[in-house]
């Protein structure tokens, strides 16, 4: 039978699209709670869309724009199954909404929160995460070059930042808080603290990367520090200045909200997740995390592309297959 | 051999051009006299007024402003003098005692750890054998990792409370979530890594997935393992600590960091802080060590 | 005398198919290896030598044609364990010391503990490499370690060994003397075996057949057969009928590819 609905794809979809619609309405009858067929077909449905997502996962192809197609297509199908069966359970089950609240109600909250939502973005992203990121990789980087320039320097500090990446810097945030006051000012010091380090090692590793051969080709040159520097050396320790950037970019976002947690003015993300909880309103809740993860992940692709831009040359862009 | 006569006697200038022993102690000794001298300013604002009242002169600037009960900014003795009293002094079974919250820490960190290794190395076997499961979940994997995961806490801990659960476990839930991330990516990564040529070996012995997993995946994956639960471990810790942020602050490291901050008692946040990174950094040394061990039983080279 | 063929190739195609479009790696290759033989596959690089090894392996599936090895179907054969492969490079497991690297295959194969001692022993004497067995691979040279792969190929006992390159990347002194020792193994084991290489001395010292291929599309251009005796050393090479096999070797190369492009 599977074999059967794996040679008749538009069967597949079209089954798939009615068990939904039906389930949908099933779970959204507020008067009765449904019983078991509804619960087989929720079953069902979710066995459905495996099937054609196996299927569609397995399928060979030669072009190259039908690859790029599948492979977006086939993890935005399980997503889309994932929100699916939340809000058919949750709806099915009548799952408080201080439990878990559907994604429907979720984003409806999200559509008529709007203003605070922007608010709160605003006061943590754009005031705390961004400054904080920039500061915090700058000074990092500009270390990692001090460091470079003078082996003791490197030698000293580089144990320590290597033992302080490892710490739970979001721990001074209660610190930060008490000397900086309540407001943003506070979330930047605390952000700077936590992207230092993994950029000071990063930096550091990097500007080492530059192979030996290169470096007694620019020695043949008779090349000054600075264009070594700025020739062979930088531009080797690129991926590695990336690859600090994108790890800061996640632990900025959570440096400024859990520092939030310790003291605020009434608005940002952190004061919002933590005040709703308290209140019971999961929705909201939930509603303030979909702006944070689509916050994080545009951050995060913003520099990924950026990164591409820049370290085009490097191995891990090239095409995978050769022969 | 002259060579090696000269470096086999260490001098002080060759320790200064090439250990990183003496470059740390000294950097480590400048970091403390800066904040020393810090905390004069800083703590000004609460001892100007006593030092006024003790008759002003250099000597009692020093003491007032590193001896205040509740400064902005201890000296770094009084912090070693509260990790004394809050260590050694009281009983480790009491409330008041740092090694009681560390234990609270420790024990949710580590059964997330545990159960978050579990997971993501289960997740990661069957990414690495199932075509549909690695296409549909890997992109949702590495994208998650871009979310703030750590905003969730406050939620997960009252939402678990609600329905009954409380204490280690809430905690551990969050734990675990944080950590199963980047395992099952390093494991993904190291599941995969053996090359072609070994992979084509195994099928010219029409060896089973199953022995192609135990004889070559496995252990080929393991440098990758550990590597991540070093990651692991360490933001396991954040999780936990995190974690005891929205239960009221009963117990653990979290506990003491808040309370300190609602009744601004520096030196408990300090302490506090101390015995995180010093619990952080002798986890990862811990898995560290078992790694060196792992690897010179499997052949490395010392 | 007509020994029995081990394998037999007959209209054998293989296309991959690429996002640049089709790639010709076999085209219409036929071919007979006898039991006892020392086949050798020469050839420029991206002729399909190595591309016809693993087809013999059931590594690879042709597309078109028909392929038996010991009368089966390289799948089935591959199943049965019917031979053994060394590769391009060692590929010992690190984690593994040489006497397990070697035990890999017979663990896999489910034989049992005494049997196993008694075949790592054997075939590390047959490569010269008794004494190492607690060793590591690290600790090894990188011509030893070639030696470890082949008692490895070696330990099941198979009729057939395929090695691909195996000598490639070690130095030429290593490799003179790797092959006189392969020689020797083979005189001693009476194994058929098939060699692809890309050197001309190599192919004729070591074949009683030596498979001359051309690439786009990859195919058989000559089979040249050597009649060197069995027991010849490294001081044939010296002799005109070694440059004349080797002349022939030569030539049929430049005929199959102009190297223009």
């Amino acid at each position: 039978m599977i074999a059967g609905l794996r040679r008749n794809p538009f069967a597949v979809i079209a089954l798939i699209a009615v068990s939904a619609a039906l389930l949908w309405l099933m779970a959204h009858q507020a008067a009765a709670k449904p019983g078991g067929i509804f619960w087989l077909g929720v079953l069902i449905l979710w066995a459905l869309i495996w099937i054609g997502n196996d299927a569609l996962s397995g399928l060979a192809t030669t072009s190259s724009v039908a690859v790029r197609l599948r492979n977006l297509a086939v993890p935005a199908i399980f997503g889309i199954t994932l929100l699916l069966l939340w809000q058919l359970i949750a709806k099915g089950f009548g799952i408080p909404l201080v439990l878990l609240p559907a994604p429907s109600d979720i984003w409806a909250r999200l559509i008529t929160s709007l203003p605070t939502l922007k608010a709160d973005f605003i006061q943590t992203f754009l005031r705390a995460v961004l400054p904080g990121w920039i500061i915090g990789s700058l000074a990092g980087f500009l270390v990692a070059i001090l460091c470079d320039a003078w082996g003791f320097l490197k030698r000293g500090l580089l144990p320590l930042g290597n033992l302080f990446a490892a710490l739970p810097i979001v721990g001074v945030a209660p610190i930060m808080v008490m000397w900086f006051g309540f407001d943003w000012q506070s979330k930047v010091a605390v952000v700077v603290i936590m992207t230092f380090f993994p950029m000071l090692v990063n930096a550091v590793t990097g500007l080492q990367a530059a192979g030996a051969l290169e470096r007694d080709l620019m020695r043949s040159y008779g090349a000054s520090y600075l264009d070594t520097l700025l020739k062979l050396r930088l531009p080797a320790a690129m991926p590695f200045v990336f690859n600090a950037l994108k790890i800061n970019s996640t632990l900025a976002l959570i440096g400024a909200i859990v520092a939030e947690f310790f003291g605020t003015p009434i608005v940002g993300m952190g004061f919002r997740i933590s005040t709703e909880v308290g209140r019971l309103g999961l929705d909201m809740v939930w509603a303030e995390i979909a702006v944070a993860a689509i916050a994080g992940s545009a951050f995060y692709g913003v520099i990924a592309l950026v990164e591409r831009a820049v370290t085009f040359w490097h191995p891990s862009y090239r095409a995978q297959k050769g022969s | 051999m002259t060579l090696a006569a000269t470096r086999s006697r260490p001098s002080l200038a060759g320790a200064f051009a090439h250990g990183s022993t003496l470059p740390v102690t000294i950097i480590v000794l400048i970091v403390i006299v800066i904040w020393y001298l810090a905390a004069i300013p800083m703590n000004r604002v609460l001892s100007e007024p006593l030092i006024a009242a003790a008759g002003g002169g250099l000597g009692n600037t020093l003491s007032i402003s590193w001896s205040l009960p509740r400064p902005v900014l201890p000296a770094p003795h009084q912090v070693l003098i509260e990790l004394w009293n809050t260590v050694f002094i009281v009983a480790p079974w009491r409330p008041k005692s740092l090694l009681y919250h560390c234990w609270v820490t420790l024990s949710s960190t580590l059964l997330g750890f545990i159960l978050g290794t579990i997971l993501g190395v289960g997740l990661a076997i069957a990414i690495v054998h199932v075509k549909a499961l690695s296409r549909s979940l890997m992109p949702w994997i590495i994208a998650s990792q871009t979310i703030p995961i750590l905003a969730i806490a406050p939620m997960v801990i009252v939402v678990l409370g609600s329905i009954g659960l409380t204490g280690l476990l809430p905690k551990s839930l969050i734990s675990m979530y944080l950590c199963f991330f980047p395992v099952t990516i390093g494991m993904v990564k190291g599941l995969a890594s053996p090359d072609p040529m070994q992979l084509d070996l195994m099928r010219t012995y029409n060896a089973s997935t199953t022995q192609v997993l135990w004889k070559l995946r496995w252990p080929a994956s393991l440098p990758f393992l550990f590597a991540s639960l070093k990651v692991a471990i360490a933001i396991a810790l954040v999780g936990a600590i995190v974690g005891e942020l929205p239960t009221g602050a009963q117990a653990g490291i979290g506990a003491r960091l808040l309370n300190g901050s609602y009744y601004g008692q520096t030196q408990q946040i300090w302490a506090a802080l101390v015995a995180a990174a010093v619990m952080s950094s002798g986890l990862v040394w811990l898995i560290g060590f078992i790694e060196r061990r792992v690897a010179l039983a499997m052949g490395g080279r010392p | 005398m007509a020994a029995a063929s081990v394998i037999e190739a007959r209209e054998l195609s293989l296309t991959f198919e690429t996002a640049d479009g089709p790639v010709y790696a076999l085209s219409k290759v036929n071919l007979t290896v006898h039991d006892g033989d020392f086949v050798s596959f020469i050839g420029p690089s991206g002729c399909g030598k190595t591309t016809l090894l693993r087809v013999i392996a059931d590594l690879e599936q042709a597309s078109e044609g028909h392929i038996s090895v010991n009368g089966m179907k390289p799948d089935e054969a591959r199943r049965k364990r019917a031979y053994g492969y060394v590769f391009q490079a060692p590929a010992l497991y690190p984690w593994r010391t040489i006497e397990r690297n070697v035990a890999l295959p017979l663990e896999i194969m489910g034989f049992s503990a005494a049997e196993r001692a008694e075949r790592i022993s054997r075939n590390l004497d047959l490569v010269n490499l008794t004494g190492f067995e607690k060793k590591f691979p690290w600790q090894l040279s990188g011509g030893m370690q070639q030696r470890v792969s082949i008692a490895r190929a070696l330990a099941v006992d198979p009729k057939l060994l395929l090695m691909d390159e195996p000598f490639g990347a070690l130095d030429e002194i290593v490799r003179d003397k790797l092959n006189q020792q392969l020689l020797e193994l083979w005189g001693r084991t009476k194994k058929t075996v098939v060699f692809v290489t890309h050197s001309i001395p190599e192919a004729v010292f070591l074949s009683t057949h030596i498979v001359v291929m051309s690439p786009r599309p990859g195919r058989i251009i000559d089979v040249i057969e050597t009649k060197f005796p069995k027991d010849r050393t490294l001081d044939i090479r010296e002799t005109p009928e070694f440059l004349k096999v080797a002349h022939r070797v030569r030539e049929g190369l430049r005929q199959g590819h102009s190297y223009d492009d």
